[in-house]
């Protein structure tokens, strides 16, 4: 059984049906890359996972448990799936140490000071140790989405998703996050990243979703869908990454 | 004269024109302070006043003379740069262009500045002094300043415990304005209820209601407390339904990414609130709640109606015994001084906060 199952996953916006049955699953350790236009989903995807939209047909499990649906503690499950999002979002009120301590005082139980020392050796491993204290519109951006990072593996999550992280970052700044990707993919974290770096995606991945409008056009292995991809769509929109030169 | 100039810079602003009008302006402004100020002065018979006449005079003709020099010189330097510009001299000629013009309009400012605050003091003198003695009578100013004073503790003492009553029911009634779901349903319509109907009664009205009706209710605890609560308890109620809006104004204008984020580690709806918007949102609207608490320090002056001794009761006590209305003046006074300090230091708070989201 895939750790995290999602089947027949459906989600409206009104009168726009922004996924139109989503099936995927993921391993334990697997990494997995959502690529696809503008508007085709990614997003929305992600947060259905860990019900950060209620969705409206279809279900998601997590580890053998169906984590869709009422009556399911989401705030529980959501401690359990980490996100990063492409703004950052990091809470503009408190330190970087703050920030990162939050989950796991609060929510953890955990006292200050093993809150503080986690806090600490995790701002090491990203070289910002130095930035503890301060506040995030102090640091640029490649730092803010570090911390970030460091914010939802201190929940010790067992998956994590990414939005499009470096989206938002001056192209100098990209590799200094994606390094971090990296070295959590090593680590066999789990993680579903929606991204336009293509050639980070073919190399970090298992397995990269390619998806149209709402649908999931096409998934496999990144060899095939960089090389040799089944569907003309997927060609066309690789054609038009390459010709953006993203490839 | 503005033939045009072989190196191709541009010609000088015109500044002849505007220097004339200043120095006219000038010396307008210096003949009508002379004439009417001698004329008001004439008509004062209290010695004190005369002097007062005088003074005001004496000081509005100075700076009628500053006004003139700036004039003066706003002509002279247009004249100079009349000067640089036959010579060919362009970038001389622009700059002195520049500064008389800058003279000129420093005239036209200061004149309009000078003759509002002349007036403003001609009129209390003019008459004989009839507005002085109506309002500004200072043998009953220091007469009534210490019974004044006294009782507008009680104004501050009413605002203080109001303020914080204010604080508290009014995040209580925005949040719960705010409760998600169908649960949340009732809860937010009876918020919203109580803040509309507040927001629409009067002040003076809820205070009447209040401080009238629960004595004749005859409860057990609350017909019997004092004036001074019925007060505190009236102007609660009405404050608290303008502070609940503002809270709800600072609370809506959180991203809704900050919401994203504290949710998607595992923080519940009202521990999100707690932990990461209210902080924010409690930052963002503390110059507006700054500003409606001058108003209701203010409104602490309707208590009167229900005949609690406030500063304004008292002032209008000595106001009646002596037909005199300088005690209530002394009043606004009081208002005044503690009021501006505050204004003065949410106008601060407010640019700072332009200027940090300004550097983005
Ligand atoms: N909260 C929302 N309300 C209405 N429409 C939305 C909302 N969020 C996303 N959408 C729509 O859903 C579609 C998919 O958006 P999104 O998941 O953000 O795509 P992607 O991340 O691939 O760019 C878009 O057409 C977008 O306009
Ligand atoms: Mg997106």
């Amino acid at each position: 059984m895939a750790f995290i199952e999602i089947a027949g996953l459906r989600k409206i916006y009104g009168s726009h049906e922004v996924l139109k049955g989503i099936d995927l699953e993921v391993d334990r350790h697997q990494v997995v890359s959502l690529i696809g236009a503008s508007g085709s989903g990614k997003s929305t995807l992600l947060r259905c996972i860990n019900a950060l939209e209620p969705i409206d047909a279809g279900r998601v499990s997590l580890d053998g448990d169906v984590v869709s649906g009422p009556g399911v503690d989401q705030n529980r499950l959501r401690r359990k799936v980490g996100m990063v999002f492409q703004a950052f979002n990091l809470f503009p009120h408190l330190s970087v140490e703050d920030n990162i301590m939050a989950g796991p005082m609060r929510l953890l139980g955990e006292s200050r000071e093993a809150a503080r020392d986690q806090a600490r050796a995790l701002l090491d491993r990203v070289q910002l140790g130095h930035r503890a204290s301060y506040y995030p519109d102090q640091l640029s951006g490649g730092q803010q989405q570090r911390v970030a990072i460091v914010r939802a593996i201190a929940m010790r999550p067992e998956a994590l998703l990414l939005d499009e992280i470096t989206s938002a970052l001056d192209p100098e700044l990209v590799a200094e996050v994606l390094n971090i990707v990296r070295d959590l993919a090593r680590d066999g974290m789990t993680m579903i990243l929606a991204t336009h770096e293509m050639q980070f995606a073919r190399e970090v991945s298992d397995m990269v979703v390619f998806l149209e409008q709402g649908t999931l056009l096409e998934k496999g292995p990144p060899e095939q869908i960089f090389g040799n991809p089944t569907e003309a769509r997927t060609r066309q929109f690789l054609k038009q990454i390459i010709e953006a030169g993203r490839l | 004269m503005a033939a045009a100039d072989p190196s191709g810079l541009s010609p000088p602003p015109p500044s002849l024109g505007l220097a004339v009008v200043a120095l006219l302006v000038a010396v307008a402004g210096l003949l009508v302070i002379g004439i009417t100020g001698g004329a008001v002065r004439a008509g004062v018979s209290d010695p004190g006043l005369h002097g007062l006449a005088s003074g005001a005079l004496y000081v509005a003709l100075a700076a009628g003379a500053v006004t003139l020099w700036l004039g003066a010189r706003s002509l002279t330097l247009a004249l100079q740069s009349r000067a640089d510009l036959a010579r060919s001299e362009i970038l001389a000629a622009r700059a002195s262009a520049a500064r008389a013009r800058d003279s000129a309009l420093i005239v036209f400012g200061l004149t309009l500045a000078l003759m509002i605050g002349f007036f403003l003091v001609q009129m209390i003198l003019f008459n004989d002094g009839k507005i002085q003695k109506t309002f500004l009578r200072w043998d009953l100013m220091t007469e009534s300043a210490a019974d004044v004073a006294r009782a507008f503790l009680v104004n501050l003492k009413l605002a203080l415990i109001a303020q914080v009553l204010v604080m508290i029911v009014g995040l209580f009634l925005a949040v719960a304005r705010l409760t998600p779901g169908r649960a949340g349903a009732p809860v937010r319509m009876l918020a919203i209820a109580y803040i509309d109907l507040f927001r629409a009664v009067p002040a003076i009205i809820v205070l009447y209601l209040i401080g009238f009706g629960l004595p004749l209710t005859g409860l057990p605890l609350i017909s019997k407390v004092s004036s001074q609560w019925f007060a505190i308890i009236a102007l609660t109620l009405t404050y608290s339904a303008y502070v609940a809006e503002i809270y709800r104004s600072g609370i809506d204008s959180i991203h809704p990414s900050q919401w994203s984020a504290a949710r998607s580690l595992g923080f519940s709806f009202p521990q999100t609130m707690r932990f990461f918007i209210l902080p924010q949102a409690i930052r963002i609207v503390i110059p507006p709640l700054l500003g409606a608490f001058i108003a209701l320090q203010k409104d602490t002056s309707l208590v009167n109606v229900i005949g609690t001794m406030d500063a304004f009761n008292q002032a209008k006590f000595y106001a009646s015994a002596n037909f005199n209305l300088s005690s209530v003046l002394v009043v606004a006074i009081l208002f005044v001084i503690i009021t501006i300090p505050q204004t003065r230091f949410v106008d601060w708070m407010l640019e700072r906060s332009l200027e940090k989201r300004k550097r983005g």
